[in-house]
């Protein structure tokens, strides 16, 4: 694909969240309406500035509204404004942001408000029942399956593949945790070890209750401006450098699973875009998304900057901590932070966003940074959304 | 922000509660229903692209690559390889279930390792959960075992599971 496209320069001059909980007593608007007005606060502006408004949110079957997009607008600043919503499943969230990159990025608005949020505790049960309505209803839904089971297939084949132990797995939810307690947003923050991890409940081997993020409701919102008028607004200006986004099929049983192909090409399309040539060498801070932990190293590996099979290595020997070559999941990630879909991939966003602005206070990153990368993940296996971002 | 509900919590206040009726009749389509077909009289059939060659099971009316009609029903063996397989302690709702419930995918033949897409199913595997703990399954060559001619009703469930061979 060609991306040396003729586009306006974006920058970001405000991001804002609500914390990470489960069964949140707001309503989901109220829950936009707090993250968009933080956003806007942060970046000294006032609703009536804001140009479009693009909202992002994962399955309706979550809130339990339909027409999420259109019940969030008021509470997201849409009203009487271009509103749009955006919905890659677990993709979402940056893709919320990359919405709000080619909105200014051809011209047609000047600054946009983008805004995500998911509320998962409604459903009851749980809301795993919800995901009874994603799955081929002929060919996979008569053998009753839940959204863990892929996940737990895609994990085991991975370690089947790449010959990687539940250990070396686990030190991602011990690394997330322990960043998560740094971040006042965080559902899930703390000091556990991989004994922990291994002990837990068993949910679906080789998946267990510690291997995986929690249910969450929470927002997250971001403004994204014209370049041109960026420095009215603030000093530092944080740049939408490059992105990308692929889709695969929904045919995972026929696919390989040990690599996501789709995720590397979203990812070659992002990194060609910021003329990134040697992501392990260019890329400073990384947010990959992380609903299990075997998905950052997966994620890692598909962002290039581990090869295939030697991102448990590298975890290992610290490359990816906090102090380390290339920080991975600084904010704790949705193992730490929560899992509130949509807001959980935009917040993903926003934590390199504060990182490269140098606010990202007790979560900042020791080594200096100057090319930060986030990136989400989807749908059976398929969706993979990418943004680089330099200030 | 007010401190988020405990879940016991929940009962001490009024929650209004409804069922929806979603229940919906799904068409099987073009593809689907000679498959389902197919399965009542113990085979499994494909669709070949006649541009690149891949088969699709379950098939396609459509070559998602080149975009162009398959045109071949093809039958594959009701054998493969196990490509992952996991156990599952909990139901769709999340419940606790007491024996683990065994599934994975199976690549099946003819195809070879080095393909990234291939003809497969998702469908339980009759194995123990050691075999899938320390991963002996995986890589296993496994055969469907079908239910008897005369229960099999047309759907995926007419294969009761996939058996080391």
């Amino acid at each position: 694909m060609k991306t040396n496209l003729k586009f306006r320069r974006v920058a970001a001059i405000g991001a804002g969240m609500t914390p990470f909980r489960r069964r949140m007593l707001e309503t989901p608007q109220e829950m936009a309406w707090e993250a968009s007005r933080k956003a806007l606060d942060e970046a000294g502006l006032e609703l009536r500035d804001i140009d479009c408004v693009v909202i992002g949110s994962a399955p309706d079957a979550f809130d339990g509204v339909h027409m999420k997009g259109e019940y969030l607008a008021h509470g997201a600043g849409g009203v009487m404004r271009p509103s749009s919503r955006v919905y890659v499943g677990g993709a979402t969230g940056v893709m919320t942001a990359i919405a709000g990159w080619y909105h200014v990025a051809s011209g047609m608005c000047k600054k946009v408000l983008a805004v995500a949020e998911e509320k998962m505790s409604p459903g009851r049960p749980h809301p795993q029942a919800v995901f009874r309505y994603i799955w081929d209803p002929i060919t996979e839904k008569p053998l009753n399956p839940n959204l863990i089971w892929i996940f737990a297939m895609e994990m085991h084949r991975y370690m089947f593949v790449n010959k990687v132990s539940k250990e070396e797995i686990a030190l991602v939810s011990v690394k997330n945790k322990r960043n998560a307690a740094s971040n006042p947003y965080a559902q899930l923050g703390g000091e556990i070890t991989v004994d922990d991890v291994l002990r837990s409940e068993v949910l679906v081997w080789p998946v267990q209750l510690l291997d995986v993020s929690p249910v969450s409701d929470g927002a997250a919102a971001m403004v994204f401006v014209d370049g041109d008028i960026a420095r009215r607004y603030t000093d530092t200006p944080i740049w939408v450098e490059g992105v990308g986004w692929t889709l695969d099929n929904t045919s995972w049983p026929n696919r390989e699973l040990a690599y996501p192909r789709y995720l590397e090409n979203a990812a070659r399309m992002a990194y060609r875009m910021a003329g990134i040539e040697r992501p392990q060498k260019e890329i400073d801070v990384v947010e990959p998304y992380d609903p299990f932990d075997y998905k950052e190293l997966h994620h890692l590996e598909g962002l290039m900057l581990a090869k295939r099979g030697e991102a448990p290595l590298l975890l290992k020997e610290g490359f990816f901590d906090k102090d380390g070559d290339i920080p991975s999941s600084p904010s704790g990630g949705l193992l730490g932070v929560g899992n509130p879909i949509a807001a959980a991939g935009l917040m993903k966003v926003i934590s390199i966003y504060w990182q490269l602005k140098g606010t990202a206070g007790k979560m900042q990153v020791k080594r200096s940074v100057h090319t930060g990368v986030a990136q989400a993940w989807g749908d059976l296996m398929q969706a993979s959304t990418v943004i680089v971002m330099r200030n | 922000m007010v401190h988020p509900l405990k879940e016991e919590e929940l009962k001490e206040h009024v929650t209004i509660s409804y069922k929806p009726q979603a229940k919906y009749s799904y068409t099987a389509g073009q593809a689907l229903s000679t498959f389902l077909r197919g399965l009542r009289e113990g085979k499994i059939l494909g669709r070949k692209c006649p541009r690149c060659g891949r088969i699709y099971v379950p098939p396609r009316m459509y070559c998602e690559d080149c975009f162009y009609p398959t045109s071949q029903w093809v039958e594959v063996k009701d054998e493969g390889v196990v490509m992952t397989a996991v156990a599952s302690f909990i139901s769709w709702t999340r419940d606790r279930l007491e024996e683990p419930e065994i599934v994975g995918t199976i690549r099946l033949f003819p195809s070879s390792p080095r393909d990234y897409v291939y003809p497969g199913l998702f469908h339980r595997i009759c194995c123990s959960y050691d075999d899938v703990k320390d991963m002996r399954i995986m890589g296993k060559t496994v055969r469907a075992r079908w239910r008897p001619a005369e229960k099999r009703t047309g759907s995926i469930d007419d294969i009761e599971c996939f058996e080391v061979v």
